[in-house]
């Protein structure tokens, strides 16, 4: 078993490239804007002389191969900058949203996962029946309504009406986090199950007609021990790779939502960043969220590995 | 039969798919058979004669989409298709058990082979895990597995189809049945395996006194392993009686043709006859004998009515207008 998690080092150290250009990206954003960024920083305050003093003090005078490895210096350091709207530490800051938003993305994949499997298992029991269409119905709605409409339509009826969860926040207490969460993380887990239900539902027919459930059923297997059991183990398989695909959507998602839900996490930084044209902040968020993605993509072969004896990364040959 | 009441009998079974504002498509129609306790019973057709489909749905397996039509699956003496789910299910292994055709699928995938042989051991004979895995190890032994202690610990992907094909036997005999349901065990194997698991299949049978039901498509496998046989063609039994009888003397003209087209160790100088033209479509099935198109002794009465399936003497039975006529000059 363990041999076969032997992968981990080698697509860690392959993983470095690919941090590599994401950071070259995050930094050239700045610069890609149009104008210039002193002049963007400083807006209608931008006297020649301020904007002049800013460009020195920001290293912009400098060739940009030198700025980009002044940066990677730093970044290495774990200096991401200041804030340039209130000379925080970036770091710091950000440090202090990211448990936020993690917990965000846990608790909605936990919910979504708690929605999709019994509700793919009924759809995947009889085909076509009267349960079956009505999850479908179920995973056409919750993909065609767009997430902010379903976290405002959740507030008004849960929050607003039946006073059962706050509007938003994220409260005080560790308790109280999963008592604000929970309605957020339901949006984002509304949103993130109709795939992974179809993903689920298409596998589980499959193992439900396969040779090794007819052995079980021969061995007086039945019920939802079967199904835990036998069926469930084989159709995760390939949804592990659906849902490991979606966290990186998630990400994108929980902007949005941690705005409606008034959640200080990563999303409402990066939001609140960009109406302020605090590009030191912007840029230390995307590169928190694409490292993410990256460990996202890594952590998924790593379940992959666990749930499937067949596959090994570790060795090319079989591959 | 020379028990009053047999292990299991088969009585008018037939299968088919219903679709509804259709007339349903018999796939298996009005087939009867018994097996006695410790007998091995062969079912001899080609694919799609409803051999596997007749299998299955003694053990409760049948596909979704195929239903029972009518009929009757008695095990000694308790009908099982109006058994509970939940007492049919406490059957399967203890009483009843089955091997499957192909052993590269018919094994879980992400399942030590020793936890998949444990498990019906550990849910009918409440063995704990330890002891179950134990039997497990002893049943791989048993079945010529080399090292079981170290394989009882390997995922199917990693052992070769003999060994696999000797876990599936291992597992359906764990909890040492009565009735061993075998659908095509050898079909998928090398001939040099296949030979290994026949001999150790019948060798296991005798020592757990359990009786067999062999479905093949390979008449030298029934003559090898078993003392009756039913011949099936396009869902009906056409012939049926003890093998070493219908072997000599065929009285239906498809087991003549089956025999005619598959080669003999003792007569390697003659010629394979093989026989013309194809199974007809289940769906639209001819009326008259099925095997009639295809039958160069076929009247023309045999285009119109089905022939029934008609003692001939004791224990043999076939289901041919002509088979008097066509066989006279054997001697019975």
């Amino acid at each position: 078993m363990l041999h076969r998690l032997s992968f981990i080092p080698g697509r860690l150290l392959r993983a470095v490239p690919v941090v590599l250009g994401v950071t070259i990206v995050v930094f050239l954003m700045v610069h890609l804007l149009p104008g210039d960024p002193a002049i963007a920083i400083l807006g209608d305050k931008g006297t020649p002389q301020r904007i002049a003093a800013l460009r020195e003090q920001l290293g912009l005078n400098q060739p940009l191969w030198l700025q980009y490895f002044s940066f990677l210096g730093r970044l290495l350091h774990g200096d991401l900058g200041n804030s340039l709207v209130n000379q925080r530490p970036v770091s710091e800051v950000l440090f202090q949203a990211m448990p936020v938003t993690l917990t965000l993305l846990l608790f909605a994949l936990v919910m979504a996962l708690v929605i999709s499997i019994p509700l793919a298992g009924i759809a995947a029991t009889r085909p076509n029946g009267a349960r079956d269409l009505g999850v479908r119905l179920f995973t056409l709605l919750g993909q065609g309504m767009p997430q902010f409409w379903v976290g405002i339509m959740l507030i008004l009826l849960v929050s607003v009406n039946l006073r059962l969860f706050p509007v938003g926040g994220f409260g005080l207490t560790d308790s109280d986090h999963f008592y604000y969460l929970f309605l957020p993380a339901l949006t984002l887990a509304i949103s993130m199950s109709p795939t992974i239900i179809r993903s689920l539902r298409a596998s589980t027919i499959a193992s439900l007609g396969s040779d090794y459930v007819a052995t079980a059923r021969s061995k007086g297997s039945g019920g939802s021990g079967l199904f835990i059991h036998h069926v469930l183990r084989n159709a995760a398989i390939p949804t592990i790779s659906v849902i490991g695909v979606n966290l990186g959507y998630l990400v994108g998602g929980s902007i949005v939502i941690e705005r409606v839900f008034a959640i200080p996490g990563l999303g409402s930084l990066m939001l609140t960043a960009i109406f302020a044209r605090d590009f030191t902040t912007i840029q230390a968020v995307a590169l928190f969220i694409a490292l993410f993605v990256i460990a996202v993509g890594i952590l998924t072969d790593v379940v992959y590995t666990l749930l499937d004896p067949r596959v090994n990364f570790s060795n090319k040959e079989r591959a | 039969m020379t028990t009053p009441v047999p292990l299991l009998s088969v009585n008018n079974l037939s299968l088919g798919v219903v679709r509804s504002g259709h007339r349903p498509t018999m796939i298996v129609d009005d087939v009867s058979f018994a097996v006695a306790k410790g007998e091995r019973f062969g079912i001899v057709g080609e694919s799609g004669s409803g051999k596997s489909l007749t299998l299955r749905a003694i053990a409760g397996l049948l596909p979704v989409g195929v239903d029972v039509l009518s009929g009757s699956v008695s095990y000694e003496g308790r009908d099982l298709l109006s058994t509970p789910l939940a007492a049919r299910r406490r059957l399967m292994g203890p009483e009843i058990a089955m091997v499957f055709q192909e052993p590269m699928t018919a094994l879980n995938p992400v399942i030590r082979v020793g936890d998949q042989i444990a498990e019906g051991p550990r849910r009918h004979l409440g063995l704990s895990r330890a002891a179950a895995m134990a039997l497990a190890i002893e049943m791989m032994a048993k079945t010529g597995i080399p090292d079981p202690a170290k394989r009882a610990r390997a995922f199917p992907h990693e052992l070769s189809g003999g060994l696999r094909q000797r876990i599936m036997i291992a597992m359906a005999l764990s909890c040492r049945p009565k009735l061993l349901l075998c659908d095509e065990p050898t079909t998928a194997l090398d001939v040099t395996v296949q030979h290994q698991v026949l001999r150790l299949l019948e060798q296991l049978c005798d020592d757990f006194d359990a009786a067999l039901i062999f479905v093949t498509h390979d008449l030298a496998v029934v003559n090898q392993t078993c003392d009756n046989l039913a011949v099936m063609y396009a869902g009906h039994i056409v012939e049926s009686g003890p093998v070493k009888d219908v072997f000599r003397d065929p009285r239906h003209p498809y087991t003549r043709g089956l025999l005619d087209s598959a080669p003999d160790f003792d007569q390697p100088d003659r010629e394979l006859v093989p026989i013309p033209g194809f199974p007809p479509n289940l769906a639209d099935r001819p009326p008259g004998c099925a095997f009639a198109p295809r039958c160069s002794h076929a009247q023309s009465g045999c285009l119109v009515a089905s022939p029934p399936l008609v003692p001939l003497a004791p224990g043999r039975s076939a289901a041919c207008f002509e088979s008097d006529s066509i066989f006279r000059r054997v001697p019975a």
